[in-house]
């Protein structure tokens, strides 16, 4: 199944091989029906939490947030190459954080793209700042990331808290990233841009932001009366729905598009199918692996464990593996696999070798592409960062207590 | 004959401006720009790193397809007004230092800009790209600075003599 919703063969949406394959496992036993109603009311509040951040995220869009992002970057820039990366580091770090990683891949990118080249600067450096930050700067919340919500459901942890025992190792990482990618573009940072920036104070898109900064307070304060933090990221959905609506920006339609149904049922599916899997042996395989403790050498242990998974399988079903057997060692070591599974997918392009391999191999009339030179950015930031972030978050845990 | 001036972002005016100084004036001046196709491929392949969001329309990697190739058009556009002289305008899409090399077969000049590190005179102010093209080129180079040249003062002192036995 897991190779179907890489390949996606004639190109169907995941959630065609996703779901069945649920129904097929449910129906053969492989999993017991409550079982999997248990999956079901375990992934169903995270499909929910999903939904409205994509949905927020492209409400914000149309609201024109990337579009001003791109006139501060700049701004910011002043015309010079090295500037423009922090200010783009900055960016792509707080939209992953509060926005989710699909926001700075699909809506931030095309905008880095096109400020580097109003300033004509080289664009490579910025867009790649944003493939890896996607991954890298998507470790401060739980909203940042699908398996960060995962994980947050399975944790125990409150949203506050999480955000601050992940808060130094996502700065940390922030940070090693940054100076990799200072070191490795030099040349092409060194080149210099021409245009001058574009006079005139960009139209801040106020409504936007302060929605986004009531939904952010919406989770601590949701968190602080014990209810799902979900609906404060639904609230912040539906009232910039409810104003694209009313100013007819927007459609209804486009607003189920944008909350991307086909995926939800995909996660929901993919859910219930990890789970029979787990339970029918890959656990007590997988079990033998898992370090026990939260020691720095059981944490380095854990975050190399699943940053090797995240490579191999994806992410995304590396959560769902490992979560359940972490589980137990408490919210540290679940932590410690969030930093695994996110920053480990730079290692290899597109976020997964079976990606890529897979992508490869069925799609033959791709233009060849070199990869030697992002391969080579992997393997010099995610070992880094992945063991500066695991020694951020022992720190944490320590100073803070899991 | 023809002389090539290869455009890049952020050094291309003193291309530009050498050719119009050095070219001869019945000479060709072709204006080359290199795309790298890895550039959106990295947004492609972060894209389909997501699992299960499969919509071809919301692929950023199409779209800094098109961003991509609508500024290498306005770059040469600009590099021909800077120019002011009739000129051609070339895309190649690949490695830019293996392009360049394979374009500047059989032509009478290759104009470059030093593209390393620009506060010394030396062998850091050529960046690997170009270093390659200096070393490989099958004609004639012109390799100037894109800024005023630092000055001599900054070539580090020779090393001291080895002591006599």
């Amino acid at each position: 199944m897991l190779a179907c919703a890489v390949v996606r063969p004639w190109g169907w949406p995941e959630a065609v091989v996703a779901v069945p394959a649920a129904v097929v496992v449910i129906g053969t036993g492989a999993i017991s029906l409550s079982q999997a109603r248990a999956e079901t009311a375990r992934v169903g509040p995270v499909i929910g939490f999903l939904a409205a951040v994509l949905v927020l995220a492209q409400l914000c869009d149309d609201e024109g947030l990337f579009t001003a992002c791109g006139a501060w970057m700049a701004r910011a820039a002043a015309g010079r190459p090295r500037r423009l990366l922090v200010s783009v580091f900055a960016v792509a770090s707080v939209i992953t954080a509060v926005l989710s990683l699909d926001a700075t891949i699909v809506l931030l990118t095309p905008v880095v793209f096109a400020t580097a080249a109003r300033l004509g600067a080289r664009p490579k450096p910025h867009v790649y700042a944003c493939t890896h930050l996607s991954n890298t700067a998507s470790l401060l919340l739980p909203v940042s990331n699908l398996t960060n919500l995962l994980a947050f459901a399975a944790s125990g942890l409150s949203f506050p808290r999480f955000a601050a025992l992940m808060g130094l190792p996502w700065l940390v990482a922030i940070g090693t990233e940054y100076v990799v990618f200072r070191r490795f573009f030099a040349t092409d940072l060194d080149a210099g841009a021409l245009a001058p920036p574009a006079a005139g104070a960009p139209e801040v898109p106020v409504f936007a932001l302060a929605t986004v900064a009531c939904t952010l307070a919406g989770f601590v304060l949701a968190s602080a009366l014990g209810i799902s933090p979900a609906w404060a990221a639904l609230a912040g959905a539906a009232v910039l729905a409810a104003r694209a609506l009313a100013q007819r920006r927007t459609t209804p339609a486009a607003i189920v598009r944008a909350a991307a149904v086909p995926f939800l049922a995909f996660v929901l599916g993919l859910g219930i199918v990890v789970g029979a899997v787990t339970g029918n042996g890959l656990a007590t395989a997988l079990g033998h692996l898992v370090p026990g403790g939260t020691g720095l050498p059981a944490l380095l242990a854990i975050v190399a464990l699943a940053a090797v998974l995240a490579n191999i399988i994806n992410n995304l079903p590396a959560v769902l593996v490992l979560l359940p057997l972490i589980t137990p060692a408490g919210p540290g070591a679940v932590l410690a696999v969030l930093l695994g599974v996110n920053i480990g997918p730079n290692l290899t392009y597109a976020g997964s070798l079976a990606t890529l391999l897979w992508r490869r191999i069925v799609r033959e009339h791709d233009t060849e592409i070199d990869i030697r030179e992002f391969t080579r950015l992997g393997l010099l930031a995610v070992p880094a960062a992945l063991v500066l972030a695991a020694l951020a978050l022992w720190a944490s845990l320590t100073a803070i207590g899991g | 004959m023809t002389v090539i001036a290869w455009i890049v972002e952020g050094t291309w005016p003193a291309c530009v401006d050498a050719a119009r100084i050095y070219a001869p004036a019945d000479a060709d001046i072709t204006l080359l720009y290199v795309t790298a196709p890895e550039v959106p491929a990295a947004a492609r392949g972060a894209y389909a790193g997501l699992l299960g969001r499969a919509r071809p329309d919301r692929d950023p990697g199409t779209r800094l397809e098109h961003l991509a190739s609508a500024s290498a058009r306005q770059l040469l556009a600009a590099a021909a007004t800077r120019l002011g002289r009739p000129c051609t305008r070339s895309e190649r899409a690949g490695r830019a230092e293996r392009e360049v090399v394979a374009a500047a077969e059989g032509a009478g000049l290759l104009i470059l800009a030093r593209d390393g590190d620009r506060t010394h005179l030396g062998p850091r102010s050529l960046g690997q790209a170009s270093r390659f093209i200096v070393d490989h080129a099958p004609c004639p180079v012109l390799l100037v600075w894109p800024e005023p040249a630092p000055s001599v003062a900054t070539i580090p002192p020779p090393p001291p003599h080895p002591p006599h036995r």
